[in-house]
């Protein structure tokens, strides 16, 4: 199946509910081991029990990034591409997005309450990681201020690919600027700087929240693929009243009665 | 598995973490449900796609 067969919302929707099913099994499979494997980590010779933290927060941290990384995409398939199914994917992605930037912030804030003494600093990595939930906030008000989808997804289209600047400068921020957030220590240059008994929990979590988000990405993109159905036969009922009380009620056109894949 | 003296930070993160995972699942199985119910009560209504096809038919 290629991309442009998952063009077709129908085949997508078949396609989402023969891989969903698995995909949430496996999903679960590896939240357990993530779980059990933070569970039994052995406490860090400076943060002691609280570096199990890290193993829900970084996850999340990432995923707040990625998914609008994702959102990106998918509006340069709505600007340039013209992919049918771009705009579901943003707009679907958005309110998960928003979750795990939410959950980013507060693990983080209950992680440094401890470690750092504050719950929160005005500082570039925590000051961009906000800004970047409200522009999560700000996108998801924004479809649902605009009546139609394709003009609302035009417009979500250019918001998201500007706010894509974002990203690099909440990944570079704890090296551009002097911050109380600690700099990178699993994606840097010369490998990670965690021990095999933090890392292992780390990356396994990191891989079932990423299937996590994709679990509910599909599923959410299903959902908002029926919702369209739902307008598009709503807006048909509508025509079809609307002609019925012109000609006088009576005998209507069987064809207005149908309408193409939403 | 002990804790130390920070263990209701612990706790509160994996529990907030879990609720939040949980109320995204409920909702997007909610929507889920909501939307097949919306197209089948149109379809009764006999408002029907081109293609003969159930809109609320995802196989």
């Amino acid at each position: 199946m290629t991309l442009t067969d998952l063009a077709n919302p129908t085949k997508f929707l078949a396609l989402t509910a023969r891989i969903l099913p698995g995909l949430a099994g496996v999903t679960v499979i590896l939240l357990a081991i993530g779980l059990y494997q933070s569970a039994m980590a052995p406490d860090d010779y400076q943060q002691g029990a609280t570096v199990k933290i890290m193993f829900i927060h970084v996850p999340n941290a990432w995923l707040s990034m990625f998914v609008w990384g994702v959102m990106s995409v998918a509006a340069l398939g709505t600007l340039v591409w013209r992919h049918p199914l771009a705009d579901v994917a943003a707009k679907a992605a958005a309110p998960i997005g928003a979750a795990f930037t939410f959950l980013a912030l507060v693990t983080g804030s209950l992680w440094g309450r401890p470690m750092w003494g504050t719950y929160w600093e005005w500082d570039a990595r925590l000051t961009s990681v906000l800004i970047l939930f409200l522009m999560y906030l700000g996108l998801m008000a924004l479809w649902r201020a605009v009546e139609d989808p394709s003009r609302a997804a035009r417009a979500a289209a250019v918001l998201t690919l500007v706010g894509a600047i974002n990203i690099p400068i909440i990944k570079f921020s704890v090296d551009w600027w002097n911050t109380l957030h600690q700099p990178a220590s699993v994606f840097r240059a010369g490998g990670p700087t965690l021990d095999k008994a933090f890392l292992w929990p780390l990356l396994v979590m990191a891989i079932a929240f990423s299937l996590l988000f994709i679990t509910l990405h599909l599923a959410a993109m299903r959902n908002e693929i029926l919702r369209r159905r739902v307008r598009s036969l709503q807006m048909m009922q509508a025509s079809r009243v609307s002609f019925t009380s012109e000609t006088g009620g009576g005998s209507q056109a069987t064809a207005s009665n149908e309408i193409g894949a939403a | 598995m002990a804790l130390g003296p920070y263990a209701s930070f612990i706790v509160t993160s994996y529990a907030l973490v879990a609720a939040v995972v949980l109320l995204l699942i409920v909702w997007i199985i909610a929507d889920y449900r909501r939307q097949q119910a919306r197209l089948r009560e149109i379809e009764a209504s006999g408002v029907t796609r081109r293609s003969g096809r159930s809109a609320a038919d995802t196989r």
